[in-house]
């Protein structure tokens, strides 16, 4: 570049100035938005920081106290989901990719993906519809027989709207996403390695134990963070099926559940006025920060194998 | 070469064993197994609705059954084949079941926004607004408006400077920026919706005073989950286009931008249509920016600038949650409108996914 070497630079023309700038522009407004995405939520939300239950009527005492239990809330849903989420999409994605026929495979795949094309508040009115009242009858009599086992300590949801319920929701939402990413991982397995499992008799459970999982083990991982992170921050679904009390308890069957972050702001938001509005945001920061950090440890994971290119 | 031993009877009465088939279940074994457990599980909850008059569950018992199959196919297979196809069987039952698992929230889904969505599916839902509709009636032509003008709007926004980046990162970007602006869009790929819906909420109140709702807000919060979208989907569809494509561009002596506009995008705009038509179908549904930004309104409103702004999925939200009275009214606009967003979606995903079969650019492969 510097003027020392003989490097022969190409002839610029104004069109080549113009179409490299504007380039160049658009690249720096990803730069620009999102440095003023974390701008104006910071400003928004310092003066609530710091507030308390005389500026802002939905806090009881101060801001840190409110968002506790809505992070718990968060997390605690997320994790439920993901739970349920992982064993599934890796099911799904062998069947996909190692049992199902070759011809059925990409449109099983396509089938898969449709459910990532439904809008979250149409799960949201499905799981209020249908899953609540289908699954209302499994918890009462979880709760009667397995009563003694903590999370399914008593007295039961009438209603079934429970956060085992919005967790089974969440799950089937972040299922097309690690699904999709695990049956990439698993496509990419090289042939040889599967071959020579098969060939040494090893039968097909034995040969994806030996050869794809392990091969496979980091796009498990970076699947279930990304997934976390989608189930982290997704509202609408949780916002309608869940009835919230704001309580703190890990029972997931009973009447009183913990919040959510997202689902806090939806409820809250368009009836917000004065500091709260500034409370919520603080809140979104901080759903912001939370995700922020599990995504990059996701990208961390993908990092480190950097063939694989599956994360979007 | 006595004539005393006797000739070999055992051959002719004992058939000599199929090595290849010996020791393992008959091919319909795993039907038969899965059609008994079935029965049983049926017959237990026939029993059960007997005993307390209930109606007989068919869910339930198609469900215990397939929950019956996993162990007992284990169990014959563990007899008659041995511990390590008897492990691969029940993991072929436990990844057949997975796949199976996945499709009762979607196929039960699209049975019950049909069937409810159809209730108000009528010439009426299209062509009114809810503007001083109380009950029965009214429809959601104000939300179809809404969401097409905001979503159209995100998209004139997001489109140029999506494609402008991915251009950027692929034939331009060297270096710190480039490796910075890529890793801020795998960032912004992160944003959760609500927040992308605070963050314009809050740069538009800061300009604009508190409280302010608008369409233009809406369309910013959508285009700050779009933009990262389009990016990653078109950079991933430029990295394709062979680099011998450009250099002979090159070597002809047509100018960098002219090979871009004229060589790069054309090959792969069937991959850059489908992926921008994706991500359109991916904002369109979402509800949580929308209800904070753009807020929601009864009445028909073109303006982008002035006023709040009802969306479809919005719309869905607001009249589940605030059913009047009777709330079958509430509810069945709610579904019909669920059902014209999932139809939608659908055209979108079915129009990217045709574009790109029809207009993909033919290699030779």
């Amino acid at each position: 570049m510097s003027t020392a070497t003989t490097a022969i630079k190409a002839k610029q023309r104004p069109g080549d100035r113009v179409f490299s700038g504007s380039a160049v522009f658009a690249g720096s407004m990803i730069l620009v938005t999102l440095a003023a995405v974390a701008v104006f939520l910071i400003v928004q939300s310092l003066p609530a920081l710091i507030a308390s239950h005389e500026d802002a009527s939905i806090l009881t005492d101060n801001f840190w106290n409110y968002v506790g239990p809505l992070l718990f809330g968060t997390v605690w849903a997320a994790a439920l989901a993901l739970l349920m989420a992982i064993p599934v999409s890796i099911g799904i994605a062998l069947f996909i990719s190692h049992y199902a026929p070759r011809r059925l495979a990409s449109v099983l795949g396509y089938i898969v993906d449709l459910l990532a094309a439904v809008p979250s508040v149409v799960f949201g009115l499905w799981g209020i519809g249908v899953l609540a009242p289908a699954v209302q009858p499994v918890y009462s009599w979880l709760v009667d027989n397995f009563g003694w086992f903590p999370l399914f300590a008593g007295p039961v949801s009438g209603t079934g709207r429970t956060i085992l319920t919005a967790a089974i929701v969440l799950a089937v939402m972040v299922l097309p996403i690690m699904t999709a990413i695990c049956r990439e991982v698993f496509l990419q397995t090289p042939v040889l390695h599967e071959e020579a499992a098969l060939a040494l008799g090893a039968t097909r459970w034995e040969m994806i134990r030996t050869a794809v999982l392990p091969f496979g083990r980091s796009g498990i991982v970076s699947a279930a963070v990304l997934g976390l992170g989608r189930a982290l921050g997704e509202t609408m679904a949780v916002a309608m099926v869940l009835s919230a009390s704001g309580a703190v308890t890990f029972k997931l069957l009973t009447s009183v559940n913990p919040s959510t972050i997202a689902a806090n702001i939806a409820l809250t938001f368009p009836e917000a006025y004065g500091m709260n509005v500034n409370v919520l945001i603080a809140t979104g920061l901080i759903l912001f920060i939370v995700t922020f950090v599990v995504n990059a440890i996701a990208r961390w994971i993908v990092s480190r194998r950097k063939e694989f290119s599956g994360a979007n | 070469m006595s004539v005393t031993t006797k000739p070999e009877p055992t051959a002719t009465a004992v058939p000599i064993e199929n090595s290849l088939t010996a020791g393992r279940l008959p091919t319909p074994a795993p039907w038969m197994i899965l059609g008994a457990a079935i029965l049983v599980a049926a017959a237990i909850f026939g029993v059960l609705a007997l005993a307390d008059g209930s109606e007989f569950n068919w869910g339930g018992a198609l469900l215990v059954g397939a929950v019956l199959y996993i162990p007992s196919i284990w169990l014959f297979s563990m007899l008659v084949e041995g511990r390590r196809r008897a492990m691969d069987r029940l993991v072929t039952a436990l990844v057949t079941g997975a796949f199976v698992l996945a499709m009762i929230p979607l196929i039960s889904l699209t049975i019950t926004v049909i069937t409810f969505g159809l209730n108000r599916f009528d010439v009426d839902f299209f062509t009114m607004s809810m503007r001083n509709v109380t009950g029965e009636g009214g429809g959601v032509l104000h939300a179809i408006v809404g969401t097409v003008l905001m979503t159209g709007t995100a998209a004139i926004i997001s489109i140029p400077i999506g494609l402008m980046t991915s251009i950027y990162l692929v034939e331009y970007g060297r270096g710190r920026l480039a490796r910075g602006i890529t890793f801020l869009v795998d960032v912004m790929t992160g944003i959760p919706s609500i927040v992308a819906g605070l963050f314009a909420y809050a740069l538009f109140s800061i300009f604009l005073g508190p409280g302010t709702r608008t369409g233009i807000a809406g369309a910013v919060a959508l285009s700050v989950l779009m933009i990262p979208v389009v990016v990653r989907s078109s950079e991933e569809m430029l990295r394709l286009v062979p680099n011998e494509l450009r250099e002979a561009a090159f070597a002809l002596g047509v100018p960098k931008w002219l090979t871009i506009v004229k060589v790069v995008l054309p090959t792969s705009i069937a991959g850059i249509t489908t992926g921008i038509m994706l991500s359109i179908s991916r904002v369109i549904g979402e509800t949580a920016p929308l209800l904070i930004a753009a807020g929601f309104t009864q009445s028909m409103n073109w303006n982008l600038f002035d006023g709040r702004m009802s969306s479809l999925p919005v719309f869905v939200y607001t009249q589940y949650a605030n059913q009047g009275n009777p709330p079958e009214a509430y509810l069945d606009r709610a579904w019909a409108a669920a059902l014209t967003l999932i139809l939608i979606v659908m055209a979108l995903n079915l129009i990217a996914r045709l574009v790109a079969k029809f207009f993909a650019p033919k290699f030779g492969r």
